[in-house]
């Protein structure tokens, strides 16, 4: 799959996103568009877009990431309690700080992911089991344990129909002035691509990295503020899009390889094309109501999984 | 010159290395020697800082290992621990490549290119340098990670059981180019090995190890020596001189 391929398709898929919709705007009024018009576009759609775009992107490259990290295929933000705990941060800061301005709860939910990815990876370095299923499962299990905890608390404190709304993944509610935050995303990707060579290099290992001189220390832990702020600020405007930080990676790798210098752009924007494509179906399938991009995601996404599985299996991936 | 002074490891009340001194000459092979357990591989790691000593010095050159800049150092020492743990999907050329890291951070220059292309020609590896490592048999990825080492272009080279599983056509060829780097491009090369027999055959010194002590150390014919041997692995190994060789029967 040739870049170019991949860049026309997100062109085409981001023109169509932004002419799909219940109030009509059709290609041929951009040049004339009436005021009504013009507010949706800049209010509604385009920042839809844009937040589409980023959050494909920024979950995509997260997961690469913690793949790369953590030496394992299967580990993602949604497999290793990075998700949850961003979750619990969100809570803790709408119940702690009231009146808490964007940033102040971003903030809060990365320090919550930081160290929940954190106790993941120091577990994973006491395990001597190292199996490829064994250890997702283990940051499955460390996720829904904070998950349980998010909901306790929520409970206690009648909060729980507001988490649910981050619970699903959900672009609708998307409007400018409320999702401006995602906006973070886009510098920590360009440090991510700054940094791909070392990461590829410390997927290799402790060893490995230092017999070349690298601190695998540091780079280990810039991936893993790197995860945390992306995981947090996507969570935190958009909600939770399952899988796509474990299946786009996996898929780029069949035929890209794992070095990352290589990998990251295609990851990047398969992983927007990928949650565009998710959202206009999504969006047309029951029109004029809308079904939200959890639900698309998982649905696609899990077929997609279970087929790198089985895929896995006979080639040994 | 590679100094290593009074080193002490110990893990669990066990000094795993215990008191080694020894002193290792530029432009030399010295291959590490003794039975499971004896201390090589932990001694190895800890003079190529990989793992951290208990106390003791270790000096490359002069220069306090612990006190260089572990990016300098990549230029002067490279290591090669047994290989077969990297699973990730690299081709041949781009593992070579990250030789090179310690020089240019992953920019390759013109001269990074010439020394990848001059690696792969030493390992005689050009056909393979776009295949994927996962494609590879285990002597051909033996091959490639040595090449990598060579484009590191360090004038010490250690390596952790480089034979480890390959048969005896691949053992050969990999002691062979090893004994090449010596000569020819005068590096100086520590080995960890079991078969003593390849220790023999192909290195300038060595250095028998057991429990985290030395036993003996010196040239390799001194050092393959049935009362040596005896203390080392407590088995009656006989010696036999084919050729200028030594060489142990021990079956």
């Amino acid at each position: 799959m040739k870049l170019r391929y991949l860049i026309i398709l997100l062109v085409i898929l981001s023109f169509v996103s932004v002419f799909i919709g219940v109030s009509s705007v059709s290609p041929f009024d951009l040049f004339h568009l009436t005021e009504d018009q013009a507010q949706i576009l800049l209010v509604s759609r385009v920042p839809r877009l844009v937040s589409i775009l980023i959050a494909g992107m920024s979950m995509s490259v997260a997961g690469l990431i913690m793949q790369q990290l953590s030496r394992n295929k299967f580990v993602s933000p949604t497999t290793a309690g990075t998700l949850d705990s961003a979750r619990l941060g969100v809570l803790v800061s709408l119940m702690v700080f009231t009146a808490a301005s964007p940033i102040q709860r971003i903030l809060v939910s990365f320090g919550f992911a930081l160290i929940g990815t954190f106790i993941f990876m120091k577990v994973l370095d006491r395990i001597k089991f190292k199996d490829a299923i064994f250890i997702p499962l283990v940051g499955l299990m460390f996720g829904n344990i904070i998950s349980s905890l998010a909901t306790f608390i929520a409970y206690k404190n009648d909060l729980i129909q507001n988490m649910s709304s981050w619970m699903q993944g959900d672009f609708s509610m998307i409007m400018s002035g409320n999702y401006e935050v995602i906006y973070i995303s886009i510098p920590i990707m360009l440090i991510a691509f700054f940094y791909a060579n070392k990461f590829t290099i410390a997927g290799m290992g402790e060893d490995f990295s230092k017999n070349l001189g690298l601190n695998y220390r540091q780079v280990v832990n810039i991936g893993l503020v790197i995860v945390a702020l992306v995981t947090s600020s996507v969570v935190l405007t958009v909600g939770v899009i399952p899988f796509l930080g474990l299946i786009i990676p996996n898929i780029v790798t069949i035929y890209q390889g794992d070095h990352l210098k290589k990998t990251l752009l295609h990851t990047a924007l398969l992983g927007a094309i990928f949650v565009l494509f998710c959202d206009i179906v999504g969006r047309t399938i029951i029109y004029p109501y809308e079904i939200p991009i959890s639900l698309t995601v998982g649905v696609i996404g899990s077929a997609i999984f279970i087929y790198l599985l089985l895929r896995r299996k006979k080639y040994g991936l | 010159m590679v100094e290593v002074k009074n080193l002490l490891k110990t893990y669990n009340q066990k000094n795993v290395v215990d008191d080694v001194s020894l002193k290792i000459e530029k432009g030399t092979m010295t291959s590490f020697i003794g039975p499971n357990g004896a201390g090589k591989s932990t001694l190895i790691s800890i003079i190529t800082r990989l793992i951290a000593k208990d106390s003791g010095d270790i000096q490359i050159d002069g220069q306090d290992v612990l006190k260089t800049d572990s990016n300098e150092l990549a230029k002067k020492i490279s290591v090669l621990k047994q290989s077969n743990s990297i699973n990730l999907k690299l081709t041949v050329r781009e593992l070579v490549s990250f030789g090179r890291f310690p020089y240019s951070k992953g920019k390759l220059t013109k001269e990074d290119e010439k020394k990848i292309d001059e690696s792969l020609a030493y390992m005689e590896l050009e056909d393979l340098e776009n295949k994927y490592l996962d494609e590879l048999s285990g002597g051909q990825r033996q091959r490639a990670h040595i090449a990598m080492v060579i484009a590191q272009d360090t004038e010490y080279i250690f390596l952790d059981e480089p034979l480890n599983n390959l048969d005896m056509r691949h053992s050969t060829q990999i002691m062979k180019i090893l004994r090449r780097l010596v000569d020819e491009l005068g590096k100086t090369i520590l080995i960890v090995i079991h078969d003593i027999n390849f220790a023999s055959c192909y290195s300038d010194n060595i250095v028998a190890l057991k429990d985290g002590k030395i036993v003996k150390q010196g040239r390799a014919c001194d050092v393959i020596d049935a009362c040596v041997l005896k203390e080392l692995y407590d088995m009656d190994i006989e010696i036999q001189e084919i050729g200028d060789k030594r060489i142990c029967v021990y079956y």
